[in-house]
């Protein structure tokens, strides 16, 4: 369920509310009083945000253990 | 952190202390790195060694007394290591020594009166410190009686090159110099007036004259201060073989009295506390432990041509056989302790530092919450110290300053806040009493694994025990006491307080070794005793016998570490069942299953590390009374028994064999043993758990949910919520939805699709971070 790999701009996926395709849109990644911008799929409607799994567990884990260290 | 207890703790841990052979030099010459330096052939960084704390190295190589090797541990097992011939040995095939470079920094001037062993020394050791030197010798050379000993024990060029050292030094040494009371350049009056210092190093005869009015002793020496040499005139220092004598000559004690003297006029010359700070002068008793047990027995290499001491492969043979002394005793059998790479001191150090950081990344705070606690460490160590005090300490002010990795006991204390719910917890009389005399606590890790048993130790307390048994399910907050939140802990307490007053304050029976050590440490009110001795097999008419050529290992959990009424008891039920049992180590000295501290949540690796390090342990089946470590055991394929197993074994079922049931099990079979003992115990009905949805899960994806510590339940409030809202992702090629849900700082994935009137979970992923 990961975003295509090409960089289109529309997705396959649907959000399951507005029943319209996921575009790729700036969103903001927040712990702990830190901010990132981040592009990621998203819903141009409601805004439901899709966080793929290669992401949640790479790179947005290790974020967040440096986080908690600080 | 209290800096006063960092330093008792860093002070407790002894593996940087001097071993035997350096506490026992007066020079603290660090003899096992010289022995280590020549075992690889390393005679230039052997010389330099020695060089390092001896001022004149070549002569002392060959002439020291050398009272290092009596205190040699290594003669546990064979002989002492011939330090003498080593140091030799790096005298020989080292030299030169590293050229000493000359140093004239300071305006002050010292004069030493005596140019031997002593007198030179101090003179090297001030003119390092940056003094001008002069050395005042009576006879026509420097060190005339080494001159005197024989030639094979100490060469003629020996003695001429540390001499050179002198020279290099640039200290003006006068000969032929008799110094005396009289009046003239060599009179001691002239003498005291020129210098700012004096130091007088005369040799072994009294001194025939009154020298300078100092104090004499009632045998007319010169009176010395033993610990700075200082004398009555605060400017004149004075020691040396004539401070010994009629004492046998010791070079050694000789050259360090110079150092001595160098080192207290220099604090002397520069306004310093003459007497601060020393107390590790000279030789002392060494506090270094050294395990010598096992080691194999082995004599000192014998050289060949003994005259001129070892050859090069003789004293590499030699230095080979250095144990070398060190303690490390919890690190040998700690996984922890091992794996960070260093020993207790360092730790504390790291850990306190760790705690003092104002900007930057507090490194250490997985070691700190990687302490299973288990108290091993002070088991072993011959100061007792305890790494689980420290790491604790630091854990509960991690919290308390807000410090404290949010993510690292989030799960394990959610999972405790389950144990507290309304869905685990439970204190009732047994039915058809209005008190209870004794109260059953089974703890909530054994309620999670083998429930059944806990039904059956219940009804089987009940039968046997007078005066009512009623219930207890409740978690003592010992998951909260371990990840340093004091707050939460003391929540726990109170809260089983109350339950136990609600049942008229009974004793309380537990099958929980965590439990009966928080009870025992912090609810000390509460009379607590283990379960094992009420399980007698005479009262229990289901105990089957067990095939007599089974053997078991038996492993104790960590908790109740040493406490013979739970560690004896246990084995007196095994007995009484006809297990034979063999031991794992000796009594007290049991490792953690990685549950212990929150290890499991703050480290999966290393726990995995330290339950791995104990299943090999043995090749036989493992028997415990803590249902945690028989799961960990279970968990990590190791064939393991619940205590409880061979008490209620009904010779069907081969309970070794039993999987670990994994964190989404354990809740629901708390949920459910409440629900089924309400009902079979006391015959109410209460609702049963019927699942909102009903979900396929497959046991790969199960695995990949307990490494994610992401419950089944998650899963299915996750999904439950998407179908409720229709807030979901969909896949129109897949036919599959992606579904989050945030609870508890968590936002679980799941990505799942309908499937008859149940769903199939295909995937789940968490994150902490919040995405807008």
């Amino acid at each position: 369920m990961s975003p295509a790999t090409g960089q289109t701009p529309e997705s396959p996926l649907l959000c399951g509310k507005c029943k319209v395709p996921l575009v790729l849109g700036k969103v903001t990644a927040a712990y702990l009083g830190s901010e990132f911008p981040l592009e990621l799929w998203k819903c141009p409607g409601c805004g439901k945000i899709l966080v793929p799994e290669s992401l949640a567990t790479g790179k947005m884990l290790q974020v967040e253990q440096a986080l908690e260290d600080k | 952190m209290d800096r006063e207890q960092v330093r008792r703790w860093e002070g407790q841990c002894i593996q940087e202390q001097a071993p035997a052979c350096t506490a026992a030099c007066p020079l603290h010459v660090d003899a096992r790195k010289l022995v280590e330096c020549v075992s690889h052939e390393d005679f230039k960084g052997g010389l330099a060694t020695f060089a390092n704390a001896v001022p004149l190295p070549l002569i002392l190589a060959h002439i020291c007394d050398h009272p290092c090797q009596s205190q040699c541990r290594r003669s546990d097992a064979g002989d002492a290591i011939e330090i003498s011939a080593l140091e030799r040995a790096c005298a020989q095939f080292g030299a030169p020594a590293t050229a000493v470079q000359p140093h004239t920094s300071k305006t002050q001037k010292v004069a030493v009166v005596g140019g031997g062993l002593s007198g030179v020394s101090a003179a090297i050791g001030l003119s390092r410190r940056g003094y001008a030197v002069n050395l005042f010798e009576a006879r026509p050379r420097l060190l005339d009686r080494m001159r005197s000993l024989d030639e094979r024990v100490l060469p003629t060029h020996v003695i001429d090159a540390d001499l050179d050292i002198l020279k290099c030094m640039g200290v003006a040494a006068h000969c032929e110099a008799l110094i005396s009371r009289h009046a003239g350049p060599f009179g001691l009056d002239a003498i005291a007036q020129e210098y700012d210092a004096v130091y007088l190093a005369p040799g072994p005869e009294a001194l025939g004259e009154d020298a300078l009015g100092l104090k004499r002793t009632a045998q007319g020496r010169i009176q010395i201060d033993p610990l700075t040499l200082a004398t009555s005139d605060a400017r004149v220092f004075a020691g040396g073989a004539q401070r010994y004598a009629p004492a046998p000559y010791s070079p050694i004690a000789s050259i360090a009295d110079g150092n001595y003297a160098a080192a207290s006029i220099d604090r002397f010359l520069q306004g310093a506390s003459l007497a601060a700070n020393r107390d590790n002068q000279g030789a002392h008793p060494c506090r270094l432990f050294v395990n010598t047990k096992g080691l194999a027995i082995s004599p000192a290499v014998r050289s060949t041509a003994s005259a001129s001491g070892y050859t090069k492969e003789e004293a590499q043979l030699e230095a080979q056989r250095c144990i070398p002394c060190q303690c490390l005793e919890c690190v040998k059998v700690c996984t922890y302790l091992e794996e960070y790479g260093s020993y207790p001191k360092r730790y504390v150090r790291q850990i306190y530092n760790n705690e003092c950081i104002v900007m930057g990344a507090h490194k250490a705070n997985r070691m700190v919450n990687s302490c299973a606690l288990c108290g091993l460490c002070t088991a072993v160590c011959p100061e007792d110290f305890s790494m689980a005090d420290v790491c604790l300490d630091a854990r509960q002010s991690m919290v308390r300053t807000g410090k404290m990795p949010p993510s690292a006991h989030d799960f394990a204390l959610r999972d405790m806040a389950f144990s507290q719910s309304e869905a685990f917890t439970l204190a009732r009389h047994q039915p058809g009493f209005e008190s209870s005399k004794t109260a059953f606590l089974p703890g909530c890790q054994l309620s999670s694994s083998s429930p059944g048993h806990v039904s059956s130790c219940y009804e089987h307390l009940r039968s046997t025990l007078p005066g009512g048994v009623g219930l207890i399910l409740d978690c003592c907050g010992a998951p909260a006491h371990w990840a340093g939140n004091e707050e939460k802990f003391k929540q726990a307490l109170r809260k089983l307080d109350s339950a136990w007053s609600s049942l008229g304050r009974p004793r309380l029976i537990t099958a929980c070794s965590s439990c009966f050590k928080t009870l025992k440490d912090h609810l000390p009110q509460i009379p607590v005793e283990p379960l094992w001795p009420h399980l007698s097999p005479a009262f229990l008419a289901k105990a089957q016998p067990e095939p007599a050529s089974r053997t078991l290992a038996i492993h104790d959990p960590c908790s109740t570490r040493g406490i013979r009424e739970v560690e004896g008891s246990a084995r007196d039920l095994l007995k009484e069942l006809g297990i034979k049992a063999v031991e794992l180590n000796e009594p007290g000295l049991t490792t953690c299953c990685g549950y212990g501290g929150l290890q499991l949540f703050a480290n999966p690796e290393l726990a995995d590390k330290t339950v791995t390090r104990r299943s090999q342990q043995s090749d036989a089946d493992f028997v415990t009374y803590c249902a945690m470590c028989r799961d960990r055991f279970a968990h990590q394929g190791k064939r393991a028994l619940h205590i409880l197993d061979l008490v209620f074994a009904d010779g069907t079922a081969d309970p070794a064999a039993r999987p670990d049931p994994g964190f989404s099990q354990r809740q629901e079979e708390r949920a459910r043993l409440k629900i089924r003992l309400l009902r079979e115990v006391w015959g109410e009905q209460e609702d049963s758990m019927q699942p909102s949805v009903n979900l396929h899960i497959s046991e790969e994806l199960k695995a990949l949910l307990e490494k994610r510590m992401i419950l089944v339940e998650d899963v299915r409030r996750t999904i439950e919520y998407a179908e409720r809202t229709a807030d979901k992702i969909e896949n129109p090629i897949t036919g599959r939805s992606l579904a989050s849900f945030c609870s508890a700082c968590v936002t679980y994935w799941v990505e799942y699709s309908a499937h008859e009137s149940a769903f199939m979970v295909h995937n789940a992923y968490s994150h902490r971070m919040e995405v807008r």
